[in-house]
């Protein structure tokens, strides 16, 4: 294709990308022996999108891939051929090669063209042996790039009409040359009038064709801008338009002549009072599934928030109740209505906002909080007798800030759930090919965290759930010789605790090997005892290249990963925690902050200097007495406490603050505890516990030792956020210059 | 910035910014010390007193620290230390120009900001080649008014300069 839709193709990688996710949940729950028919319909559906907008977008390769699919999903929606496990896993390992077309498309990585060719071929032998003459929509359709479902001939005069209007998109009504070639892709479904060709405002066309509603949605959308695109059938075709199932759409409420036309025939209907034009797409779908003459009586539900998607209705009348029935339309509506209720719980109404401009409105809300927290902070001197109804507006101001601020973070939120769709499939492919039985429960995905965290929590997680798989659930034999189930479990849960989101990973495998751990810990010379707490050794499996897997297999045990994991865990503000009890399993505690920009934080006063230190890695602070801080040579001080003997890190030394308490005895020492090593700060004083909201000192400046950002108090000062294993990392080096 | 500044040779100075049809351009002039500077009117943000500055330890002594600007955190340098001039105070006169270079925001103190002047391509006379405590290469020219001499100096240059430890991967 000549046009240049470079411009669209960031809305296909996005739409492609949710369809692959949604057919493969779908994929993964289905029931196979006995497959719910809207679920297989879902499933067709999100192909048949993706080979549609592909073959517009002239990746042809992907077209290949999801022509085949396509056609063996429709084989098993027709209940032609029956849902096998064989068809299923097929279907997921398409999924991933158009997933990896798709990504090479993106220009990230190389298109892996011979795991394309082998699963066309698998696919095309499952048609094979499903149905023989599975075939019927001739060539693939790649080859026919330009009309992805062109559909078998139709007599020329019985081919329905169809009005299409939209409003173009800026650029493509700019561009005559894009609106050129989107007129002769239409006109090569069938026949095409141009009424307005939308240089200046909405376009106008006239369709005729047997390739469907769809075909043309499918043409026309990437051009058209969100919501203006509308398809209306014309006038009936032909004479023998009474066998064939009409399509009736009405985009407004009040039901229009042609509706009431239609209830007066005798022939099949497909009736549809859609909210919004978007949903005359999916319905013109259904009623062309409906060739032969099947009744869809639908009233989508008075519901314009939920905006349904199209692929998202899937009312479906059995042929035969719709027959019988033809004079009580209302019981058919109340069993489609039921399906089309599920169906809108599914679907979002959402827009697309670019990240950017959440982030932008989020600092400026910050911003605003903190000239609240400065007027707050001048109205304190005033008299608040004489200004009652200024003190009365500051407060209903901080309120509302904090209202504003609240609901503006939400929008930076995502239910987990995006994370933990993709585990199923995991657990599936993994337990398979471990020859292990599990079951994955997983519950909480609602709880909702900041999308940038929801970004970094999916590796780690898999991790953690390889891990669970590989190491924790034991072999069915094994299991059964132990007296439990042969199908072990493996539970994620999420959960919100206090401004913190919890992440739970358990299995009800063998739990960890205490005596492997410690032994070896123990080869890998770590300083390790018997007598240490299962606590801590649990955290021995951390270590940098630590495995206790007797062989190296692919799923895991070469001791890279946990390390990482706790690392990026750790980098997120997080921290993870193990227990594990011999024989009854293990649980991994993940706890992250609910956000990035937001920080809970102790600040210190050194000297006349603030600053802020992030409440997670304080663990007490405490006033020292004399008899608990002994001098080591010329190391400097270490002071004991609970048994502990920890360095100390006078922080006035660290960054130089002139006039700061020297006198340990006057100050205040705070126990943190930072990748893995204990230490205590001396400090002139506590100042007080605040939220604050980070800023990057790097935009205008660099990175600074021992700082990791800055934040603004209530006063409009600059305070810096310290960077705890940075501070200790630059104690030793002093230490070791002193030294 | 709409222009780059594409070099330090006396050919390319004068050619970059502000320029108008005669090739005059405008220079915001101000004094360190004794001394007249003068810099591209459109790096300047604004112009504001000294106060309030959160410290940043283990920096170079000419970088005063850190301030808040309406939310944005902007690192301070005194190029009054960065020169080496001997009689560095802060009083309520002392003044902070805020410059956006480079896609960053930093501020610079100066002893005072005398006015904005424009030159003409003839006033303005290639540097002297020398080194000093301006390195030569920030150093775009000489601009003469009346009696007036004006360093001219390219502070996108100077403040992105390694020995200015304001970037990453500079001196620290």
């Amino acid at each position: 294709m000549a046009i240049d839709m470079s411009q669209f193709y960031q809305v296909f990688f996005e739409e492609a990308a949710e369809h692959l996710a949604d057919m493969e949940s779908l994929l993964v729950e289905v029931d196979i022996g006995r497959p719910d028919p809207e679920e297989m319909n879902a499933i067709f559906r999100a192909a048949h999108s993706i080979k549609g907008s592909s073959g517009t977008f002239g990746f042809n390769d992907m077209t290949e891939v999801t022509h085949v699919m396509e056609t063996l999903l429709d084989m098993v929606r027709k209940e032609e051929a029956e849902l096998t496990s064989d068809i299923v896993d097929a279907c997921l390992d398409a999924g991933d090669v158009l997933r990896n077309l798709l990504a090479a498309h993106r220009g990230e990585g190389e298109a892996n063209r011979e795991a394309a060719a082998d699963i066309c071929e698998r696919l095309e032998a499952l048609c094979k042996a499903a149905g023989g003459s599975s075939m019927q929509e001739g060539q693939p359709a790649g080859q026919t790039s330009a009309a992805p479902a062109a559909a078998p001939d139709a007599a020329p005069a019985g081919r329905p009409r169809y009005q299409v209007e939209f409003m173009p998109t800026d650029a493509a009504g700019r561009d005559a040359e894009v609106m050129g070639n989107l007129h002769q892709a239409l006109a090569e479904l069938g026949a095409l009038d141009v009424l307005e060709n939308g240089d200046t405002g909405a376009a106008r066309l006239i369709v005729e064709t047997g390739a469907g509603r769809e075909a043309i949605a499918g043409l026309v959308e990437f051009l058209a801008q969100d919501g203006s695109l509308s398809i209306t059938p014309l006038e009936a075709p032909s004479a023998d338009a009474e066998d064939e199932a009409y399509g009736f759409f009405d985009a407004e409420p009040p039901s229009s002549p042609e509706v009431d036309s239609a209830d007066d025939a005798n022939g099949a209907y497909g009736f549809f009072d859609a909210p919004a034009a978007q949903m005359d797409v999916g319905a013109a779908q259904i009623a062309q599934d409906d060739e032969d003459g099947k009744y869809g009586f639908f009233e989508a539900v008075q519901t314009p928030a939920d905006g349904t998607e199209a692929t998202n209705v899937t009312p479906f009348e059995k042929p035969t109740q719709a027959r019988t029935e033809p004079s009580q339309p209302d019981r058919a509506k109340d069993k489609a209505a039921a399906p089309a209720r599920g169906a809108t719980k599914g679907g979002d109404s959402s827009i697309r906002v670019s990240v950017e401009k959440v982030d932008q409105m989020i600092n400026l809300v910050g911003e605003l909080v903190i000239t609240q927290a400065m007027l707050q902070q001048s109205a304190s001197e005033i008299d608040p007798v004489v200004f009652e109804r200024l003190m009365a507006g500051l407060g209903q101001l901080e309120r509302n800030t904090r209202d504003l601020q609240e609901s503006v973070m939400s929008i930076r939120m995502m239910p987990i759930s995006v994370v933990f769709s993709r585990f199923p499939r995991v657990v599936r492919d993994i337990s398979r090919k471990l020859d292990k039985k599990v079951e994955l429960k997983m519950s909480g995905e609602n709880t909702e965290l900041d999308k940038g965290l929801i970004e970094r929590i999916t590796d780690p997680l898999t991790h953690l759930i390889r891990n669970s798989l590989d190491h924790g659930i034991e072999s069915p034999e094994r299991r059964r010789a132990a007296g439990k189930p042969e199908t072990g479990t493996i539970t994620l849960n999420a959960s919100h605790q206090s401004g913190y989101i919890i992440i739970e990973v358990g299995d009800d495998g063998a739990g960890l090997p205490r005596d492997k751990i410690l032994a070896k810990a123990k080869e890998r010379g770590l300083n390790v005892t018997d007598t240490m707490s299962d606590a801590d050794v649990w955290q021995l499996i951390f270590e940098p290249g630590f495995s206790t897997a007797d062989k190296i297999t692919d799923v895991s045990g070469r001791g890279v990963g946990m390390d990482v994991v706790k690392r990026n865990i750790a980098d997120m503000g997080g921290s993870v925690e193990i227990e594990s009890m011999a024989g009854v399993g293990t649980r991994m505690t993940v706890r992250l902050p609910l956000t990035l920009a937001i920080l809970d934080g102790m600040s210190v006063a050194v000297g006349k200097e603030t600053y802020v230190l992030p409440l997670n890695y304080i663990i007490e602070s405490l006033q020292p007495e004399t008899a608990q801080i002994r001098t080591l040579s010329e190391f400097g001080h270490v002071i004991q406490v609970r048994g502990e003997f920890l360095p100390v890190i006078r922080m006035h030394e660290v960054f130089g603050v002139q006039n700061a308490e020297t006198d340990f005895m006057k100050g205040l020492m705070i126990v943190v505890e930072a990748s893995g090593t204990k230490v205590a700060l001396f400090i002139d004083a506590l100042l007080g516990q605040h939220q604050v909201v980070i800023k990057s000192l790097d935009t205008n400046f660099r990175r600074v030792q021992g700082i990791s950002g800055a934040t603004i108090m209530g006063d409009g000062q600059v305070a810096l956020i310290l960077d705890v294993s940075g501070v200790i990392a630059m104690s030793r080096g002093q230490t070791a210059l002193a030294a | 910035m709409l222009q780059q500044i594409t070099g330090s040779s006396p050919a390319a100075m004068g050619v970059d910014v502000a320029q108008d049809a005669l090739g005059a351009q405008e220079f915001l002039t101000f004094t360190l010390g004794e001394e007249e500077y003068a810099i591209d009117i459109l790096r300047v943000q604004e112009i504001r007193g000294y106060d309030a500055v959160t410290r940043i330890a283990n920096t170079p002594h000419f970088i005063k620290g850190v301030i808040n600007l309406r939310g944005t955190i902007v690192p301070i340098v005194d190029l009054r230390l960065k020169f080496n001039l001997s009689d560095v105070t802060y009083s309520e006169f002392t003044v902070v120009i805020i410059l956006s270079v480079a896609e960053r925001v930093i501020g610079i103190v100066v002893d005072s900001v005398s006015d904005v002047i424009t030159l003409s391509a003839e006033q303005v006379k290639p540097a002297p080649q020398f080194s000093s405590s301006v390195e030569g290469d920030h150093l775009k020219g000489i601009g003469t008014v009346d009696d007036r001499m004006l360093i001219i100096i390219d502070i996108e240059r100077l403040l992105l300069s390694r020995s200015m430890g304001l970037t990453e991967g500079s001196v620290q």
